[in-house]
């Protein structure tokens, strides 16, 4: 009896462990499958936006007092979780001493203030909603925040003509997830209002994968040899606006930031 | 002046890259067919069955806005006057107005900032149809402006004067990067700067790219009403819809500070899309402003299909005029109190 239960029921009961093993990891796979646009591919048409605090630090950070006292808690930085993988950015020594310095000195430095293009991936997860409108050759990326934009590059890849804010962009799909290759980013952007930055040997590789009809799971590997010692990765689910008639509304932020940058050159008597 | 030197300041890096990338037709070539409407054509289709309006389109041309007014009605040139008009520009010499071409920034201005500095190449440019002016119709020039109207802007303009170096606010819209001249709806072609038009589809929607200062439609073609009065944008609210294989495009909602031409806020504008040929696309508007203008009036545009890319042009962030111009200001304003002490 001992001798079977050895024999047979332990590799059974070891067999079963490892299919069950197995089916819960499957179960982490995307099982899901995205419906399809009319050219087969998945379809990703739609507002999307993040519902998170990555904005204000990608890190994990507590609440805190708002840079504005007159905002009072109207303004006041909301906790969050990291949307960092292991928490930790890898900043090269130089740069962690940058990037506490951006971080003191934020209301000031921060491009977000001025109304400056956002940069990728900042631009996915701004508190603000942006629209995907796929064709087979193109995807274009309607941001909210500045009337910010890119074309995806959905052809044989293509080399960036130039440095640019919202760098340049070269998908293909892999199964039901949009990868796009971003490259020729200038260093002018951060990552959020924490003053996490990057130079401009910034190159970030983005997935978005549907999770359900109304979610997708955005990821980002960010690799920057000038500044990280290795390359990162952050990851967020992305939610739909599913309102009835959800659109895209202007914020051309220029006219709000004017007074920060240009205020102090007012003619005194003007005002 | 201040206006000038910034729409080529910042317009440089784009300009001069363009320059090298934009494939025109030799001068003189015109889509005589595209304006007429004479030839039937089927304009490919989307995946879902949609005309097909994609590509990447250049809004350049010699044509004029408004007709010269020794034309008196006559809307059309005959091909050989297009021929010896195109030839009048390509031998012109710099500086030499000519009457019947739209010339822009390759006319050499008192600081030079003209196209040749670019690089670019005068005998590039070219007619897209035979019409006389943009604007179609006997008159072929924008109505009268009503009363009303002359006076509201005229209000606007003196309230600014004597103010224009006092802050920010007193400057151009253009200037402040808001919105620039050819980003503004209707879309109107500057003669030679970067008229790079990008559209993407998808479906229930039609997305425009305007090169100058990124500027991004997506227009909804599902039918959806225009968004409440509440609501203005400076580029207004667009919806759209397909007649045949015309995209319609009706924009209402603008702000009172857009003012095209010096129209209110009421301005109702209707754009139709059509694509005439393969490398042909006929953009057309027709805008509506009691309180402006006596009766609508239109304008016709033909777009060329072009190669790209389509740069990215970030006016705002690399406006450092505002600053300059200020900052002039303020040391003009303390030199002239020291010298009066």
């Amino acid at each position: 009896m001992r001798i079977r239960l050895r024999d047979s029921v332990i590799p059974g009961l070891t067999t079963a462990v490892f299919l069950l093993l197995a089916a819960m990891l499957s179960a982490q796979a995307p099982s899901y499958r995205a419906p399809r646009a009319a050219d087969g591919k998945p379809n990703l048409n739609g507002i999307w936006q993040a519902v998170n605090t990555a904005d204000w630090d990608l890190q994990g950070h507590a609440a805190a007092k708002g840079p504005v006292a007159s905002l009072g808690a109207a303004f006041a930085v909301p906790p969050g979780l990291s949307v960092v993988e292991g928490d930790e950015i890898p900043y090269l020594p130089a740069a962690a001493v940058k990037k506490r310095q951006n971080q003191a000195n934020w209301t000031t430095l921060d491009p977000e203030s001025k109304c400056y293009l956002p940069g990728v991936p900042r631009a996915t997860y701004l508190p603000y909603p942006f629209q995907i409108v796929q064709s087979p050759q193109n995807i274009l990326m309607s941001y909210e925040y500045a009337g910010a934009v890119r074309v995806v590059n959905m052809g044989a890849p293509t080399k960036a003509p130039g440095d640019s804010w919202m760098g340049w962009s070269n998908g293909r799909w892999e199964g039901d997830t949009l990868v796009i290759d971003v490259t020729s980013m200038l260093d002018n952007t951060w990552f959020d209002r924490a003053g996490n930055f990057h130079s401009d040997a910034l190159h970030v590789v983005e997935r978005y994968t549907p999770r359900s009809a109304d979610t997708l799971t955005y990821e980002a590997t960010i690799e920057d040899p000038k500044v990280f010692s290795r390359p990162w990765k952050i990851s967020m689910p992305l939610y739909r606006r599913v309102e009835k008639d959800a659109r895209l509304l202007e914020f051309k932020c220029v006219e709000f930031a004017e007074e920060l940058m240009y205020g102090t050159l007012r003619k005194k008597s003007s005002n | 002046m201040g206006r000038r030197s910034l729409a080529s300041l910042a317009a440089l890096a784009a300009v001069v890259l363009i320059a090298g990338v934009v494939q025109v037709p030799a001068a003189g070539q015109t889509a005589s067919s595209a304006t007429t409407g004479a030839k039937a054509w089927t304009p490919p289709r989307t995946a879902d069955g949609k005309p097909d309006l994609q590509g990447i389109w250049s809004d350049n041309t010699l044509t004029p806005f408004e007709r010269p007014k020794s034309l008196g009605a006559k809307e059309f040139y005959t091909d050989q006057e297009v021929v010896e008009l195109a030839k009048r520009v390509r031998e012109g010499r710099p500086g030499e107005e000519i009457e019947g071409a739209q010339l822009g920034a390759a006319n050499p201005q008192a600081v030079r900032y003209d196209l040749e500095l670019y690089g670019f190449d005068r005998t590039k440019l070219r007619y897209t149809s035979k019409r006389t002016s943009l604007i179609v119709g006997p008159e072929g020039v924008i109505p009268p402006m009503l009363p009303q109207a002359r006076e509201r802007n005229a209000a606007r303009a003196a309230k600014n004067k004597g103010h224009e170096f006092d802050s920010h606010e007193q400057r151009s819209l253009s200037e402040r990067c808001i919105l620039m001249g050819q980003e503004a709806i209707p879309m109107t072609p500057g003669a030679n700067e970067g008229n790079l038009l990008q559209i993407v589809q998808g479906p229930g929607y039609v997305t425009l790219l305007h090169e100058i200062d990124h500027s991004t439609r997506v227009i909804p073609t599902d039918g959806r009403p225009h968004l409440p009065q509440s609501i203005r944008q400076w580029q207004g609210d667009s919806v759209g819809r397909w007649e045949g294989n015309t995209l319609v495009v009706d924009t209402t909602n603008f702000t009172n500070m857009t003012a095209f031409r010096g129209s209110s806020e009421n301005l109702h504008l209707v754009e139709r899309f059509t694509r005439a040929s393969d490398d042909t696309m006929i953009y057309q508007f027709t805008v509506e402003d009691p309180a402006t203008w006596a009766r609508p009036w239109t304008a016709e545009i033909p777009w060329t299909k072009t190669k790209g890319p389509v740069y990215e042009y970030a006016c705002h962030e690399g406006n450092t005029m505002i600053t300059t111009i200020l900052r002039g200001a303020r040391v003009e304003e303390e030199a002239a109190l020291k010298k009066g002490k």
